[in-house]
């Protein structure tokens, strides 16, 4: 008898087609949630793969903080052209002058507020579900999301009321209002996610890679100065070497120390690493151990 | 070409409570492999300092959300991922409770292999026995009974071989209405790490593999070329580019093989149509290939012109399956909501739905002693055998003959829950 198995990036890569054309079958208004981060790099080539020599049967969405590095931007909208899709981008800084985010102070990192821009968003545009670059080994809360996640008219989590998911049969039904976030890469890892760019050559926003940058070192984590996040007073600025390993809003994504300035190096850093990818990066998450769950409880991705 | 065991996925589960020891398993597991990271440590460390450990309390590594937290307890299943560079293991973590049969059911569906956990101190309980009639149920064909907490036992060989011998007499019992399943047996301690990743020194007398030994070579390939082509249409592109006249009549028809192989210029038929054609080309995104195996998803075309949309099922045109209107099948029941036997509900069955009626509940199984007992309705973890009559016809096969054409949802047209997960014995 001859057996075959896939590689596990093939295997990967199968099972998020999967549930993209799951999305797609069954869901009447998707979007796809495009950062320029590499996690959704990775769901472009998935949706490339999953739906051509035909156009997405969604648009993508990006919710701008406002706050983002203008690399990142600039390689967004790059890729939105190349592809030839529709973006989509729900702006923060617009619900602040709807009046619907409230910043407690004027440097308060945004991140938590893209949960109400999204959410306006989703009314706006009558999305039925969010196809989402989330994995669950990202952060304790998230080792439990569903592949498909039930989010009510609130757009609130209820970890205690999720669907069952068994085997791969997805029920992505809601009734008007409720919807669906979508996760096909649940179950990558970071590891997984640079493989899968290292072996499809994916292009990344460059700030991913080492470079010199201006920065603080501030308790335990490296600060980039920015516009956003000046120097506070008698603070010594260094310019140093290093890479980020994720991109986000500017005021909570920290960089790390790195000399890797291609994939083959990220990946062997990636293999050597001791300290887990949000833990890391995210100032945000770190404040209390259940961050991340009350936040999705809001709305979150 | 072939790959076997090389760099693929293995999925399994683990099956006990936390009383077993299942989170300083899975825990262990991890540490070992080095897959937990400084700043989780650094917060295990000080929660365990916390609650006043002195050691470090590895089952936290699995603590999960803030409710289970509070209470202790796990009530739902979480995931875990470790990679080895000969295999990524994806790990479905369970509660083992009677409550939580729900659960079980579904960490086992995705499952290849099993890790049923015994103490060694009390044996072969009800539970252990809740789990194996489970794993079995939903087809996992290969069961690792785990015997831990050896070193509270002095590490003593009889009192394994005695555990081993009373699971191998009980498991034949319930062998007649199953699949057969692969057993191993191994002893270990997870607290202290003997028999999981290292081998220890006081159990010197196995010569078996340890757990990771086991899960690094389990051979889990269940389908070969001889099992029948299972195509089921998830999604057709028409891009209908009238800038590009070879886009402009292109019909590319999507999904994932579920079982046996598909070759460019196969004789395929389309069900329930009946159409046939053949196989012009195979791909994955833009590149073409000769022959698809299962697991994977493609985009094929053919050489006709066929309506064909999603929910069908593409099979080779010698195939005898025929898409039936009612069958039998075991069920377990998701929901909080009980069963009304008078309601329609929906079946999502591969790509395809069908309205469903229950025609006859033959009676539900009590999960701790396997006895059959009748039913009038169906409450939460109820597992029980069905008979169901469908408004669409669907294409089916047993689900012991294939897991993924076997088996269904059953979805409340109200709420559009997931009310209960299905598994087809034989159709009618």
């Amino acid at each position: 008898m001859v057996t075959k198995t896939l590689t596990h990036l093939d295997w990967l890569e199968s099972e998020a087609i999967h549930i993209m054309r799951e999305v797609a079958g069954q869901c009447s208004n998707p979007v796809l949630l495009f950062s320029g981060g590499k996690d959704s790099l990775c769901l472009l080539r998935i949706a490339e793969k999953a739906f051509r020599p035909g156009r997405f049967p969604f648009p993508l969405m990006h919710v701008d903080t406002g706050h983002n590095y203008p690399e990142v931007i600039q390689f967004r909208d790059r890729k939105v052209n190349e592809l030839g899709e529709r973006l989509i981008v729900a702006s923060v800084e617009e619900s602040m002058q709807r009046g619907t985010v409230v910043l407690k102070t004027p440097d308060e990192p945004r991140n938590k507020y893209q949960s109400i821009t999204l959410l306006e968003a989703i009314e706006k545009y009558q999305f039925d579900c969010c196809i989402g670059g989330a994995r669950r080994d990202e952060e304790k809360a998230r080792a439990k999301e569903r592949i498909m996640s039930f989010r009510d008219e609130f757009g609130q989590w209820d970890p205690k009321n999720q669907r069952p998911e068994l085997w791969d049969l997805y029920n992505a039904r809601v009734h008007k209002g409720e919807n669906i976030r979508a996760f096909p890469i649940s179950n990558w890892t970071e590891m997984d996610v640079w493989q899968y760019i290292e072996r499809e050559k994916l292009e990344l926003p460059e700030i991913y890679y080492a470079h010199n940058r201006d920065v603080i070192k501030r308790g335990g984590a490296i600060v980039p100065v920015t516009e956003f996040t000046p120097a506070k007073a008698g603070e010594k600025v260094e310019n140093l070497t290093v890479r980020f390993r994720t991109v986000g809003d500017i005021t909570c994504t920290a960089p790390v120390l790195s000399d890797a300035d291609t994939v083959e190096k990220i990946i062997f850093e990636t293999a050597a690493t001791i300290i887990s990818e949000r833990g890391e990066t995210r100032l945000d998450d770190q404040m209390s151990e259940a961050s991340m769950e009350q936040r999705k409880k809001e709305g979150y991705f | 070409m072939i790959e076997k065991n090389n760099n693929s996925v293995l999925r399994f589960m683990t099956c006990g409570s936390v009383d077993d020891g299942k989170s300083t398993l899975i825990g262990r597991l991890l540490f070992d492999t080095k897959t937990i990271l400084t700043d989780t440590l650094s917060q295990i460390e000080k929660t365990s300092q916390k609650r006043g450990m002195t050691a470090l309390d590895l089952s936290l590594i699995t603590d999960g959300l803030q409710a289970e937290r509070e209470q202790g307890i796990t009530i739902d299943v979480a995931y875990r991922y470790f990679s080895t560079g000969t295999r990524k293991y994806i790990i479905a973590d369970a509660p083992g409770h009677e409550q939580y049969t729900r659960n079980m059911v579904t960490a086992a569906s995705t499952a290849q292999v099993a890790i049923i956990l015994i103490d060694a101190r009390k044996g072969i309980l009800t539970q252990t026995k809740r789990h194996t009639f489970l794993t079995k149920l939903v087809g996992i064909k290969h069961i690792l009974v785990a015997v831990n907490k050896m070193d509270l036992v002095d590490y003593d060989e009889s009192q394994f071989t005695k555990i081993c011998n009373d699971y191998k007499e009980f498991s034949q019992a319930i062998k007649a209405n199953n699949n057969q399943a692969k057993i191993d047996f191994l002893p270990m301690s997870a607290l202290v790490g003997d028999m999981i990743v290292d081998r220890g020194n006081k159990l010197n007398w196995y010569q078996g593999p340890t757990l990771l030994e086991y899960l690094e070579k389990v051979d889990v390939t269940e389908l070969d070329e001889h099992s029948a082509l299972r195509f089921p249409v998830q999604y057709v592109c028409r891009p209908q580019d009238s800038s590009n006249k070879d886009l402009h009549d292109f019909r590319g028809f999507m999904g994932r093989i579920e079982s046996g192989l598909l070759k460019v210029r196969d004789q395929i038929k389309v069900l329930p149509s009946g159409h046939q054609s053949s196989v012009k080309d195979i791909r994955i995104g833009e590149m073409k290939i000769d022959e698809a195996i299962p697991e994977q998803s493609i985009t094929i075309t053919l050489d006709d012109e066929i309506d064909i949309s999603r929910g069908d099922m593409i099979v080779h045109d010698n195939d005898t399956v025929q898409s039936v209107k009612s069958f039998k099948s075991m069920i377990c029941w998701l929901s909080e909501t009980s069963l009304n036997p008078g309601r329609a509900y929906l079946i999502m069955h591969t790509t395809r739905s069908s309205k469903a009626k229950i025609s006859q509940i033959c009676h539900k199984v009590n999960v701790n002693t396997l006895a059959h007992e009748d039913a009038n309705e169906l409450q939460t973890n109820d597992i029980a055998e069905v008979t169901f009559k469908l408004a669409q016809p669907l294409i089916v096969d047993q689900y012991e003959q294939n897991r993924s054409t076997g088996a269904f949802i059953l979805v409340d047209e109200s709420t559009y829950h997931t009310v209960a997960a299905g598994m087809i014995l034989s159709m009618e």
